[in-house]
């Protein structure tokens, strides 16, 4: 089926618990492969925790349960035969505070490859995925340095390079800009723009311009729901639901 | 929705009120203008007509205020959804309503240049389109104001009257032109009076039609 291989990734009546907290309420939502699926909602809506339901993440917080399914490439990323750390290779992760490693540029592009034993031309990769990231022409004579002497927005975009270096399918973005100046996060989403040529991505975002402005497919969340999930376009002009009408205009937040 | 939930941006909404406040003034006066204009022709009223001539700076400056005002709240505002459709409709609006200023204008200069001279025939089709033209301008800004989609819907249907009677007042200068060529001159302004009341209607049409946009976000073409 066309409309199932062009989905990358997929939810399927899925819920989340921390402890007694039900986070995520039976939520049913493709994405779709190179596109970007921004997800959006006021605080507390469970944005966050469904983007981390898609590499297991939420499996690393004590007392979280999850129910129904996650489907990357038609498998199901829950079952006990799949590798966590596998999953975590084809769907990477970019916080909202840039994390560097405390070590060289060049040995923080080339953690994931080194650990995974790549065998290829290291260098090449690291530059690949530096290029990737449009960083390459502002490190590529200092790849020796510590990658903490980059500017905040430089150092994101060595996240994301790191984050390309282990070949991922998906990337998934929580909340890259928050903590970027204006010139920075046109970058960030300058390059999420490219990216999107060669990877699905899911953004979470606080800012609704900012997933209008990169998004493909936008989805709201409110209360652990989904309440709209459509064409970005869409969305900001002529939402379906009142409570997306409510809160993308602001009559709540 | 919860009710940790506030309302906000509450200065923004009033802001949005106000422009629509602006809107229907400048609706207003425009309707006023209209009927002032067809007014001036029926009475031969140079004085009123000169007025109006005189007066369309006025409009002139509503809409560029107006302007002003929706492309500040676009950029310092990034509005969404409901909120970017009414700013939409007032950016289109204000020019539909522009025009409308000035095919009365148009007519006022029209009796400015027939200079009080005896009219051809009494005006009975003229006044009754200037009448239905005006109404659809009250009521399409009656229905941006209650957003009513019906009431901007009727509009179109208030346009196929105006145009017939177009039809009729043009067939009917004609055969006046052809049986006395001296009339050909005044005839042919009423005929263009007939033309600006026409695209008058048109106009009102228009408004409708964004009016639509805004409650439903749907473009519909009235003129049809």
């Amino acid at each position: 089926m066309s409309s199932t291989s062009n989905q990358v990734l997929g939810a399927d009546g899925l819920n989340l618990w921390y402890g007694t907290h039900h986070v995520l309420k039976g939520i049913t939502l493709g994405i779709t492969r190179h596109r970007v699926t921004a997800l959006i909602g006021p605080s507390g809506c469970g944005k966050s925790s469904f983007l981390r339901c898609f590499n297991r993440m939420n499996e690393l917080i004590p007392e979280s349960r999850v129910e129904g399914r996650i489907h990357f490439n038609g498998r199901d990323i829950n079952d006990p035969e799949v590798d966590a750390t596998e999953v975590r290779h084809r769907i990477g992760m970019v916080f909202q505070k840039p994390n560097p490693f405390p070590k060289s540029i060049f040995d923080n592009v080339a953690f994931g490859p080194r650990v995974n034993g790549y065998r290829g031309d290291l260098g090449e990769l690291v530059e690949t995925s530096l290029r990737r990231a449009a960083l390459w022409d502002e490190v590529h004579d200092r790849l020796g340095q510590s990658a903490l002497a980059l500017s905040g927005g430089q150092q994101q975009r060595l996240c994301i390079a790191r984050a390309l270096a282990v070949e991922p399918e998906v990337l998934l973005m929580d909340e890259p800009c928050s903590a970027l100046d204006p010139a920075s996060t046109a970058k960030i989403e300058d390059l999420i723009g490219e990216l999107k040529e060669r990877y699905s991505i899911i953004i979470v975002t606080h800012n609704m311009q900012q997933a209008a402005r990169v998004s493909d497919q936008t989805a709201f969340l409110l209360e652990g729901e989904i309440v709209e999930y459509g064409r970005t376009g869409g969305i900001f002009t002529r939402p379906e639901d009142p409570r997306t009408e409510d809160y993308i205009t602001g009559r709540f937040g | 929705m919860s009710d940790e939930h506030q309302v906000t941006r509450r200065g923004f909404h009033a802001d949005l009120g106000a422009l629509q406040q602006d809107l229907l003034r400048m609706g207003t006066l425009v309707e006023r203008t209209i009927h002032d204009a067809v007014k001036s022709l029926c009475e031969g009223d140079l004085a009123l007509a000169e007025r109006i001539r005189d007066e369309d700076d006025v409009v002139d400056w509503m809409e560029l205020d107006i302007q002003n005002h929706c492309l500040t709240l676009l950029a310092l505002q990034q509005p969404m959804a409901k909120d970017l459709r009414v700013i939409g409709t007032v950016l289109k609006a204000v020019t539909d309503l522009e025009r409308m200023a000035d095919h009365a204008v148009d007519i006022a200069k029209v009796v400015l240049r027939i200079q009080g001279e005896p009219l051809i025939k009494p005006l009975i089709d003229i006044p009754r389109m200037a009448e239905i033209s005006r109404r659809m301008l009250r009521q399409a800004l009656d229905a941006f104001v209650k957003e009513d989609v019906t009431a901007a819907e009727t509009l179109s249907r208030m346009d196929d009257e105006v145009d017939h009677l177009f039809g009729q007042i043009f067939r009917e200068l004609l055969v006046f032109m052809m049986e006395d060529p001296r009339t050909i001159k005044q005839a042919t302004h009423l005929i263009f009076v007939g033309q600006h009341l026409e695209r008058i209607a048109d106009h009102a049409t228009n408004l409708g039609e964004w009016v639509i946009y805004q409650v439903t976000g749907e473009r519909k073409d009235l003129n049809d």
